[in-house]
């Protein structure tokens, strides 16, 4: 969202670096009712997309750099302030705080590709592929099941857990963080388009309800 | 809206995949010597099956895999989910308590349960055998190949 100037870098680039809602901020802030209702699109993060056979040998390396690979649909894999999504079966999206970017003085993108080698599968740094909006508070599911088909009830989507699906008719991966916070990744094609769909459906919890 | 029950993702909404077509039709071993008319047919030709109907799914906004089906193209009821590569399963004998019908798919959303089980009834729609490029028991009015 806002720039965050303690990093510098990348020949000047990260100053003038916007994300894809930042137009949005301040309808995402007017249209929250905290207590209620809280949307806002989140930090910049390094992502990486890897693709390999997590039963091969190069699966296993990769798995010692993430902190592990989840093994099923929902499952979400990594250690302290890196998660490992599940996309697929031999598919995942490595999602780590922006300053683990090589280019900021991290590795996560290089050791990653070194882990891999030569063996078959991939590396691709996919950091500015997705935005991500953090939508919490009591009502947050409520907003999500006006446009997701999936069961989003506590039983059965439990905190931890990510899906790659469809909310407000386009693709997302949904990460529950909390009991009642949601981290949505849109692409940054998909920003403005579903930030302005998470807004309205959060409109009517802004009026006092009705008896 | 068909519940498709993904191997990988378990049952999502019909919107998440993409339709790929009938199943088991197979690469011609040597396209040199294939004639237009039946180079036409392994590109162009497709059975038209009125019943079960073996066809390809793609779970392109879930897993990014694909997957066969066994779907009744008369009653949408889904009767066997399989793998790609595994030939056509034969569909069991009418069960009206276990048939796969949409809304009874297996569903949890985060567990992927699909096996290729089958049970249901079928409309066994066509009697005469297709004479085009299909692999397996695939069968479609003679019409449908010409
Ligand atoms: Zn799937």
């Amino acid at each position: 969202m806002a720039n965050t100037a303690a990093l510098t870098g990348i020949n000047g680039l990260r100053e003038i670096r916007r994300s894809p809602a930042s137009h949005l901020a301040k309808a995402l802030e007017a249209g929250s009712v905290p207590g209620k209702i809280v949307l806002k699109e989140g930090p910049f993060q390094t992502m990486a997309g890897v693709r390999v056979d997590p039963t091969s040998e190069e699966g296993t390396r990769i798995a010692s750099v993430t902190g592990g690979l989840p093994a099923r649909c929902g499952e979400v894999a990594g250690t302290e302030g890196l998660s490992v999504l599940w996309l697929g079966p031999s598919e995942f999206l490595v999602v780590a705080p922006e300053e683990a970017h090589d280019s900021l003085g991290g590795d996560l993108i290089g050791s990653l590709t070194d882990a891999l080698g030569d063996a078959p599968g991939q590396v691709v740094d996919l950091s500015a592929n997705r935005t991500t909006f953090e939508l919490s508070g009591p009502r947050a599911r409520a907003v999500l099941e006006k446009g997701c088909a999936l069961d989003l009830h506590p039983r059965s989507f439990t905190p931890g857990t990510a899906l790659t699906t469809e909310v407000g008719n386009i693709p997302v991966t949904l990460l529950k963080t909390g009991e009642e916070s949601f981290r949505l990744f849109p692409r940054a094609s998909f920003a403005d388009f579903l930030g302005r769909w998470l807004l309205d459906g959060m409109r009517e919890f802004a009026s006092p309800e009705v008896p | 809206m068909l519940l498709i029950s993904c191997p990988n993702c378990g049952s999502r909404d019909e919107t998440e995949f993409h339709y790929g077509g009938q199943a088991h039709v197979p690469y011609p071993e040597n396209p040199n010597e294939l004639n237009d008319r039946e180079w036409a047919e392994f590109l162009f030709y497709r059975d038209n099956t009125k019943g079960t109907f073996a066809e390809r799914w793609l779970h392109s906004t879930g897993c990014r895999q694909w997957f066969n089906m066994l779907r009744d193209t008369v009653t949408y009821d889904i009767q066997a989910v399989y793998p790609m590569g595994t030939p056509r399963p034969a569909t069991a004998a009418p069960n009206a308590a276990e048939s796969g019908t949409a809304s009874l798919a297996a569903d949890s959303t985060t567990t992927g349960t699909a096996g290729p089980s089958i049970a249901a009834p079928s409309t066994s729609a066509t009697s005469i055998t297709a004479t085009s490029t299909t692999q397996s028991g695939t069968t479609a009015p003679e019409g449908a190949t010409k």
